[in-house]
């Protein structure tokens, strides 16, 4: 499904040129679960802004689904995030004014589905991550993993065919972060693609693939469970 | 998505500060309040003006001597180059004319029954009431005979009236001007205020020999008149007889060709024309300056629209995230302002119009809301908010979605 050939991304921090991404080839096969791991400042997260769609190459090649992403305009970059790609984010992203129910709704509103259909998806979706009961709480409402899951049902809204997740445990205690891991295989196990940026040994051993990287490569590709 | 949803989006972000987004509209709910106010008070003093002068009289031309030119006589009548001969001969030779009115005025103390009043005092022909449309009330006006006799008999204004006898009926009372004895025979018609303070009640007529020789002495001595008012048949024939009395008047002073003339006419609907048209700019000065408040206003929008773009910054990123092209949070912001303003105006609006009612009630000064002050107010909000706007907006969307959404 992904096709990442001698990728690099160079930002400019003064007058000087850093490389964050100093050329990385990966693919990854629709219904992978994969940890990206490594120290931050190691190029992972500029790796998943690249994946979702919010940054582009500096240079080499993009592919998904055998389309160049790279080269695709703002507005191309933007239809492809509503419609291939969800997030996951640390600090979860709610919008603190609209309900639970309304933050799942957002991403089908700039799909341009009817109200209807909005409010039934997005009902069923929180009912997916456990959340049937608290649809109208504001986000200021909730538990930081009860957010979290209205954060995962917002990234399934548009049934996106990569999920990415930044740290998403990174907020989390133990017990509630092992729920979130729990609710991402389930996803997996259903067959959805999965992306997870983690520096939590633990959060990786649960991928079924583990991609390391430091200073802007990959050092190591491990398939199957870790021990 | 649709156009709609973000029209919700904006209206959504606005009632979530409802203190905030009022006081953010209250610079365009003054601006607008203020040109709404003015430029009904202005339309308001030129429906007055208009009033007042074709109160003067429809269809008149006012004939006056011309100062700057003309024979510089250190005799009787200086100055003065008009002659009752010169309205006699426009009441015989120009064709399409009703009226020929010659006049000349002065201030004089009225006396009688122990009551004083200052008043002007105007020497005319009967043919005077015709030609400025005036109509005796009580009593009579005096007749040609009695104008040619020079008779010390008036005709007195309803305020003199009043302030001489109250209610009483002056008709055959008697009044001393500047000493001399003169009898009451007829009281005028109202005609109310001519606007701008100036009462056109105030006033007494007698005929124009009674009032050359008595009352303003030697200035008008001989035949000397100060105005001759022309009535035209009517408005087609205004411009006929402004001509044929132009032509008629420089053959009688034997003035050459190429020569100024030395004396100047007007007719009514120019000079109402050139009197709606210094109010009209007036209108415009005023409602500038009030325009200027809605400037104030739009920077005010632009100010907190910049204030919440940079709050906003990690919502904008999320929705970027999700899906939003640059183009959505543009409209959105954008939309925002608009909402802002446009909700400014028309609370603007409704307080312009309240004001300009409160203000003809309470300072006896006509306001008239024109009718385009509605879609001009609405108009003019929406392009005060459009135009404040799109600068914070354009910020909103130029944002990096990354950036935005690592923002604290």
């Amino acid at each position: 499904m992904i096709e990442i050939r001698d990728l690099t991304k160079v930002y400019l921090m003064g007058d000087e040129e850093v490389a964050a991404l100093a050329g990385v080839s990966l693919s990854i096969d629709r219904g992978e679960y994969v940890a990206v791991i490594g120290p931050s400042g190691s190029g992972k997260s500029t790796l998943m802004n690249i994946l979702g769609g919010l940054d582009r190459p500096t240079t080499g090649r993009y592919a998904f689904d055998g389309d160049d992403v790279g080269n695709f305009t703002d507005d191309d970059l933007a239809d492809f995030r509503r419609r291939r790609i969800g997030f996951v984010f640390q600090s979860f992203q709610l919008l603190p004014r609209l309900s639970a129910l309304q933050n799942v709704e957002l991403p089908m509103i700039y799909a341009g589905l009817d109200r209807g259909e909005r409010r039934a998806r997005a009902a069923e979706l929180l009912e997916r991550v456990g959340l049937g009961a608290r649809m109208s709480h504001r986000p200021t409402q909730l538990s930081g993993g009860q957010q979290q899951r209205v954060a995962i049902a917002r990234s399934l809204a548009n049934r996106p065919d990569l999920l990415l997740a930044d740290e998403p445990t990174g907020a989390l205690d133990t017990h509630t972060g092992e729920e979130v891991l729990r609710l991402f295989e389930e996803l997996n196990a259903d067959g959805l693609t999965l992306a997870i940026v983690t520096h939590d040994p633990d959060v990786a051993a649960q991928a079924g693939r583990r991609v390391a990287f430091r200073d802007g490569h990959i050092v190591s590709d491990e398939r199957g469970r870790a021990a | 998505m649709s156009f709609l949803e973000l029209i919700r989006f904006a209206l959504g972000a606005i009632v979530a500060h409802p203190m905030r987004s009022v006081l953010t509209s209250l610079g365009v709910v003054i601006g607008v309040a203020a040109v709404v106010m003015m430029t009904s008070i202005g339309l308001g003093a030129q429906q007055r003006v208009t009033e007042a002068i074709s109160g003067l009289g429809s269809n008149l031309i006012i004939v006056t001597p011309n100062f700057q030119r003309g024979p510089v006589s250190q005799g009787a009548g200086g100055g003065f180059s008009l002659r009752d001969s010169d309205a006699e001969a426009i009441a015989r030779q120009v064709e399409n004319v009703t009226a020929v009115a010659p006049l000349v005025r002065g201030q004089a103390q009225l006396a009688s029954d122990g009551a004083n009043w200052n008043t002007q005092i105007q020497g005319v022909t009967p043919d005077y009431l015709l030609a400025r449309d005036l109509r005796v009330a009580s009593g009579r006006m005096f007749d040609e005979r009695e104008g040619r006799q020079g008779r010390k008999v008036l005709v007195v204004g309803p305020t003199v009236a009043r302030e001489l006898w109250g209610d009483a009926d002056p008709v055959g009372r008697r009044v001393r001007v500047r000493s001399v004895p003169f009898e009451v025979i007829g009281v005028l018609e109202s005609k109310g205020q001519a606007g701008f303070g100036q009462d056109q009640d105030d006033v007494v007529l007698a005929p124009l020999s009674a009032v050359r020789s008595r009352i303003t002495g030697r200035r008008f001595r001989g035949d000397a008149v100060q105005t001759i008012y022309v009535k035209a048949a009517d408005e087609q024939s205004l411009n006929q007889v402004q001509d044929d009395v132009t032509n008629l008047l420089r053959e009688q002073h034997k003035i050459r060709p190429g020569d100024d003339d030395d004396f100047q006419t007007q007719n009514m609907a120019s000079i109402l024309e050139a009197s709606q048209a210094a109010v009209g700019a007036f209108t415009v000065l005023l409602a500038a300056v009030a325009g200027v408040s809605l400037v104030v206003g739009g920077v005010g929008i632009m100010n907190i629209m910049l204030v919440a773009v940079t709050e906003r910054t990690r919502e904008i990123g999320l929705r970027m995230a999700v899906g939003a092209k640059r183009s959505h949070i543009l409209i959105q912001f954008a939309l925002e302002s608009v909402s802002l303003s446009l909700v400014g105006g028309l609370i603007g609006l409704s307080l312009g119009v309240l004001g300009a009612f409160a203000i003809a009630r309470l300072g006896d000064w006509p306001a008239a809301v024109p009718p385009w002050a509605g879609p001009l107010a609405l108009g003019f909000s929406m392009v005060v908010g459009l135009v404040f706007g799109a600068y914070p907006s354009w910020r909103a969307a130029r944002l990096d979605p990354i950036e935005a959404l690592r923002r604290e």
